[in-house]
């Protein structure tokens, strides 16, 4: 196994509420650096609200409510002196639907480095746009349509272009809301080249509800039931020696 | 009489639905299934055909009588008397004949009002008898034509979907009407006196110069007018629009729930106060207010300012401007929203860097349909801002705009037939000016519309 | 562990929590706040608007809603026709020493042509107590109204110390009071003068100015033109010296010493003395004499000891007002002897327009309202909601459609005024239509009226769910009768919660009427759609166009009747919403 052991976040305890709803019971989790984990699970098991709090993300939704321990290297991420503006900068996120600004392709990218300034002129601009694009494996789509509007892309190189985007802003974690689930079968399986190739340099942490994708792209895979986490190892062993009866169930497909 | 009239019609209507309804019960005997349509809809097919007949034979009748008596009566005019002379001839004629205070009493009126009554007399009794028996006529018919495999149903649904498409039909022929009573006028108006000068004159005083019922070309300008409407309106934009649109962005992406069930309502009062209140508030309250705040820094302001009018106006369109833009605002895909919060932006860049952009066309519609509305606008001007033609860019003086113009024309002590040419021709402007901020308007919405739905 | 981490981590991971990052990120949360602070600003100016518009109508509404009345005995004679001259008659008996023509008639204006309404009325219902004299309440004229409701400034009183020692002089009285009883009296008179002589002086520099100008254009000048000029010039001039010398001899007076009697005018505030029951005016005054005439005798002249007699200013000088001295004088006696009542104005609600204030009410114009929207409904509520069936369920998509939705969008945004011109042009002149009858403005209001009730009534047809379509035309109904069994009872209540927000807007509206005549002024109630008519809206503008004064608060209360009337349309309309209102 290639997974280095380094944890990126440990999440103890961790309850989400949705006003009377009890979304996430009480789970525990450590999420390993430079690797990819997958979380997968039925419709409705909380996967994507668990996600959602890794950066915070739930804070813009009114009745959302979230309580336990989330550690990303060792600090926690709801404590009181965290911006989630901050946070949001260093656990970076690529959405279910493509959803590029409709602005260029070269100011969908740039967006984030603006923002938080992380280039000090045009030309480290200009560079960290290429070297995002190029880490998307976008840049030679897309070099000689720089100014041409993100909408205008097809499904594949916006969900690409969307993770260029997220990685300009230059972020230790990327979460992934289901990329796949909004493209053909031949953008999917480039996306998927691509997150396993991001794995190597970023903790990655995708949401599928494709167990084949899981187990192709991840290292770890974790298995949420109703809003618990039932069963957490590497994706090999998830897969060929679940220990847990719904795991087994959902791996086998009898239910899900 | 004519009341009377259509009571009848209305009774032979009621009467005809359930003598048909019965006759098909009749015929249906023990089997009602036998029967094609069910008794009801017999009884509506018969009942909609004699309304139908009888009421329209009334109204067009009506309609038609009305210009025809007018047509006897102006024809049966002494000749050698002027348009002017012979409207107040006619009105005076009828006046006398109902009873009524006429301008003077003489032998020609007298004629006009003998005319009149016996005109009117045949008029009345002519349509109440006709109508009333073409709707018996038509009931009886369609009455004879109730039978067990006759399609009652298929007839009335047709009638019915007639009238829908007929009442569909009216808004166009509006519109239609609109242009058409607008343009007749202003082409009468156009037919003395040049369009450019109309256009592009700097005196507006039309009627001074009235000679003989022809006005003075030159002093027919409208630059005037059109420069305080400007004004106005740049004054109520400036007014509305920050207003207007940080109160859409404030409640669309920071009020809680609670704040937005606050504030939605009080801009929503604010839209439904009638104009001719806003009207009183901006000539009693804030002109007056203005005044002495400008004569208490030294300002000379006019107490029927274009501030006073453009403030108020601009109040008035606050609420049009933020419902509109914090619809679009909303419109925007709350996936947008969390790309940008995705990447750490702060609600204020999220906004100012995605949100704003993307609902650019949107609100700018906003803007556009606010500037027509400014532009129509009648009541607050008329009761704040001035009567006098003054050219100026000064917001401290007093102005006159098209829309006060138009009123103080039609409703001013000038014979109409004098008056109308201008404030026709002032009408049809203000109708082309609007519509092509509401073309431009809702264009820039459909588009807006095909990105996001 | 930890450490790894970091180690192990890219070389720009820690910069978004470098303390550059942090200090960045201080100024991006303040830019926020500045917006969201802009926010509240806007909402915070809207709300302002909106309490400055609401309190100025309530305020002035609470003045309408009382009136004031005169409580004097009055004699009618059995077959008594003249009830004003029966108030004349009272008035003049309740105050005898009312003599002279133009004393008399301001005895008179303060009873309003109003003031007989009561009486007649009593005598048609056979309820009138004719023969002996009876206590009778006549309605005040609007002015004296205002003077009751301190419109015209409150008076002032100076309460006395010393003694008062009156002398008659002919019609006159000499006033004699210590220790400069009426010094405040001259230094506000002689202030007055001061600021004529200041507005003198201005004027004076007015005529300088004009001179100045015309002399710098005289050098380009020939001819007529220059004769005019110089013509124009010589009348500046001799302006600007009378203007000087005017202001001069004004200066004379108010350097004058303490002791020299001051003429007063009708330029300068008033100044009463109440004494012995009776009421003076005075007419020249120095610090410790002053001359008066009488406009309530006193009962006695004997010297009125300290504390028993006092002296009263009005600010405003009686040429800027139009309630006058005697008027004053009158009503400050009647008001010490309870003889003024106010009492509730349920008036206002039945009786119609008039020229006189104090009689004009909105009875006239509410029912004119009620005709029109009555015409309105009729018409757009059929017309409208077939029009959105047709729109919505049966019109193919085609090109024809497509036009008259744009059209219908279009017609939404036309100004109300141009309404008013195709209701001019179509129902008036080519129809013959009745002018400013209801029926003329309620064909004029239903088209306006239309587009909304359209779009409202579409939209709340297409939201009535597929499912129900295909479930009726599942069990063999026929098109139409799916739409009126099922889908129409549907969407009612969204249709009913449009159309009264459209009425509402049509019962608001004015421009559109004052093009169809609606603006004439009509006192009768209308008993039908083609009787001559006004509207609240339109009354209400007439009113704000009146001078007289007393109209603004009528014009505030008919703004409040509106509004309540609007209040409860919309309120209607939202109850409507939230009991009916169904998510699928």
């Amino acid at each position: 196994m290639n997974t280095s052991d380094a944890i990126k976040f440990r999440c103890e305890g961790v309850n989400v509420w949705y006003g009377d709803t009890h979304a996430i019971k009480d789970n525990d989790i450590d999420i390993h650096d430079k690797s990819v984990t997958a979380f997968i699970g039925p419709s409705g098991c909380g996967k994507s609200t668990f996600l959602r709090c890794l950066n915070r993300m739930n804070d813009t939704i009114d009745i959302c409510r979230v309580t336990g321990s989330l550690l990303l290297d060792g600090n926690d991420i709801y404590s009181r002196d965290i911006d989630p503006v901050q946070l949001r900068a260093r656990v970076g996120m690529v959405f279910q639907k493509p959803n590029p600004f409709p602005k260029s392709i070269y100011d969908n990218v740039a967006y984030g480095p603006r923002i938080h300034g992380l280039a000090r002129n045009k030309a480290e601009l200009d560079t960290l746009v290429e070297e995002s694009l190029s880490a998307a494996g976008l840049w030679d789509e897309v070099k000689d349509r720089l100014a041409a509007p993100g909408t205008g892309l097809s499904g594949g190189q916006q969900q690409r272009l969307c993770i260029a985007r997220a990685i300009a802003t230059k972020p230790e974690v990327l979460l992934m809301d289901e990329p796949c689930s909004a493209l053909d079968p031949i953008a999917t399986e480039t996306v998927e080249e691509l997150i396993s190739g991001l794995g190597e340099r970023y903790c990655v942490v995708i949401v599928t509800h494709s167990m084949q994708q899981a187990n192709r792209i991840s290292q770890r895979t974790a298995f949420f039931h109703l809003g618990n986490l039932v069963e957490y190892d590497t994706t090999n062993a998830i897969f060929s020696t679940p220990k847990d009866d719904r795991t087994v169930g959902y791996v086998s497909g009898r239910f899900g | 009489m004519l009341s009377m009239t259509a009571l009848i019609i209305l009774i032979l209507t009621v009467a005809g639905f359930f003598m048909a309804r019965n006759r098909a019960v009749i015929l249906g005997g023990e089997t009602p299934a036998l029967l094609h349509s069910r008794p009801v809809y017999h009884g509506g097919y018969v009942c909609a055909r004699t309304a139908i007949a009888g009421f329209g034979v009334l109204i067009v009748g009506l309609i038609l009588s009305n210009i025809a008596i007018r047509w006897a009566l102006y024809s049966g005019l002494p000749g050698g008397l002027s348009e002017i002379e012979r409207d107040l001839l006619v009105s005076d004629g009828v006046a006398l004949a109902s009873g009524a205070l006429a301008s003077r009493t003489d032998e020609a009126r007298q004629a006009v009002a003998t005319l009149y009554g016996y005109l009117s007399t045949i008029q009345v009794w002519g349509l109440a008898l006709l109508s009333v028996c073409i709707a018996a006529l038509v009931l009886a018919r369609s009455l004879g034509q109730v039978a067990i495999p006759f399609r009652a149903r298929n007839r009335f649904e047709r009638i019915v979907q007639v009238m829908l498409i007929v009442s569909s039909a009216i808004a166009v022929l509006t519109t239609i009407g609109i242009v058409a009573s607008l343009l007749g006028q202003t082409l009468v108006f156009f037919s003395d006196i040049p369009v450019w000068k109309f256009l592009f004159g700097t005196l507006w005083s039309p009627l001074s110069g009235v000679h003989d019922g022809t006005m003075d070309p030159e002093k027919v300008g409208a630059i005037p007018l059109f420069a305080g409407t400007v004004l106005i309106t740049v004054i109520a934009m400036v007014v509305a629009v920050p207003v207007g649109l940080f109160s859409a962005i404030y409640l669309s992406d920071f009020a809680s729930a609670r704040a937005r069930s606050i504030i939605k309502p009080m801009l929503e009062i604010l839209a439904g106060i009638p104009t001719v209140v806003y009207g009183f508030f901006a000539a009693i309250t804030v002109a007056p207010f203005l005044r002495d705040t400008g004569a208490a820094m030294g300002l000379s302001v006019s107490s029927e300012s274009a501030l006073a009018a453009g403030v108020v106006m601009g109040i008035m369109i606050i609420p049009f401007i933020s419902s509109l833009s914090d619809d679009v605002i909303n419109a925007v895909p709350q996936s947008l929203r969390d790309g940008s919060y995705g990447l750490g932006a702060t609600k204020a860049e999220t906004i100012r860097n995605v949100i704003l952009p993307a609902a650019l066309p949107g609100i700018m519609s906003a803007v556009l349909l606010g500037v027509s509305r400014a532009i129509g606008e009648t009541m607050i001007v008329v009761m704040a801002a001035g009567q006098g033609a003054n050219l100026t860019a000064n917001p401290l003086e007093a102005v006159t705009t098209v829309t006060v113009q138009i009123v103080a024309l039609i409703t001013g002590d000038t014979e109409a037939s004098t008056a109308a040419g201008p404030a026709f021709a002032l009408g049809f402007t203000l109708f082309c000016i609007t519509l092509i901020f509401n073309i431009w308007a809702l264009r820039l919405v459909r588009k807006y519309r095909e990105v996001y739905d | 562990m930890t450490d790894a981490v970091t180690d192990t981590a890219p070389a720009t991971a820690s910069f978004h929590a470098s303390d550059e990052a942090t200090a960045r990120l201080k100024k991006r949360r303040a830019s926020e706040t500045r917006l969201r602070l802009y926010g509240v600003i806007a909402i915070a100016l809207a709300a302002l608007a909106l309490v400055a518009l609401l309190w100025n109508i309530v305020s002035r509404t609470m003045n309408a809603a009382t009136e004031h009345y005169i409580a004097i005995d009055a004699t009618i004679e059995e077959d008594e026709d003249d009830f004003l001259g029966v108030v004349k008659k009272s008035a003049r008996g309740a105050f005898p020493y009312v003599s002279g023509r133009s004393a008399k008639r301001e005895l008179y204006s303060l009873f309003s042509d109003g003031a007989a309404d009561d009486m007649r009325q009593a005598k048609e219902a056979g309820t009138l107590e004719t023969g002996e004299a009876v206590p009778m309440r006549f309605l005040m004229s609007d002015t004296a109204d205002l003077y009751m409701r301190g419109e015209f400034g409150a008076l002032e009183t100076r309460a006395s110390e010393g003694a008062l020692t009156i002398e008659e002089d002919g019609k006159k009285v000499i006033l004699r009071a210590q220790s400069g009883a009426f010094a405040d009296a001259l230094g506000l008179a002689k202030a007055g003068l001061a600021r004529e002589a200041d507005s003198l002086r201005r004027q004076e520099a007015r005529q300088a100015v004009g001179i100045a100008t015309l002399e710098q254009r005289l050098p380009d000048l020939t001819g007529d033109e220059r004769e005019n000029t110089l013509a124009q010039m010589t009348y500046f001039k001799s302006e600007q010296a009378r203007f000087a010398a005017e202001a001069t001899a004004l200066d004379a007076l108010i350097t004058g010493d303490r002791d020299t009697r001051l003429a007063l005018s009708n330029r300068m505030a008033s100044f009463f003395v109440a004494a012995h029951g009776g009421i003076l005016k005075l007419t020249e005054v120095s610090a410790e004499t002053a001359l008066a005439i009488p406009l309530v005798p006193m009962q006695t002249t004997e010297t009125a000891p300290g504390g028993a007699w006092s002296l009263h200013i009005l600010d405003r000088p009686e040429i800027g007002r139009p309630v006058k001295d005697r008027q004053i004088a009158i009503l400050e006696t009647l008001k010490d002897e309870g003889r003024i009542e106010r009492v509730a104005n349920w008036k206002f609600f039945s009786l119609s327009d008039s020229t006189q204030p104090e009689i004009a009410g909105i009875k006239g114009a509410l029912i004119g309202s009620l005709w029109t929207m009555l015409v309105t409904f009729v018409l757009a509520f059929p017309i409208g909601v077939s029009a959105a069936i047709y729109l919505e369920e049966f019109a193919p998509k085609n090109r024809f459609t497509d036009f008259i939705e744009v059209n219908i969008n279009n017609l939404a945004a036309v100004p109300s005024i141009v309404f008013g011109l195709l209701g001019l042009a179509v129902f008036l002149n080519f129809f013959g239509v009745p002018r400013s009858s209801p029926l003329a403005g309620g064909l004029v209001l239903a088209l306006m009226t239309l587009p909304t009730v359209i779009i409202a009534a579409r939209a709340a047809i297409r939201a009535v769910p597929p499912s129900i379509r295909w479930a009726a035309m599942g069990i063999g109904a026929s098109k139409t009768q799916t739409v009126f069994h099922h889908v129409l009872p549907l969407a009612m209540p969204g249709i009913l919660t449009g159309t009264i927000i459209g009425m509402a807007q049509a019962l608001g509206e004015t421009a559109p009427l004052l093009m169809i005549g609606m603006v004439a002024f009509i006192t009768a109630v209308p008993e039908g759609i083609t009787d001559s008519a006004t509207v609240l809206p339109v009354q209400i503008f007439n009113w704000a166009n009146a001078s007289e004064r007393a109209f603004d608060m009528r014009t505030a209360a008919a703004i409040a009747v509106l509004l309540a009337f609007l209040v409860l349309m919309n309120a209607i309309a939202i109850i409507l919403r939230k009991r009916f209102e169904r998510r699928w």
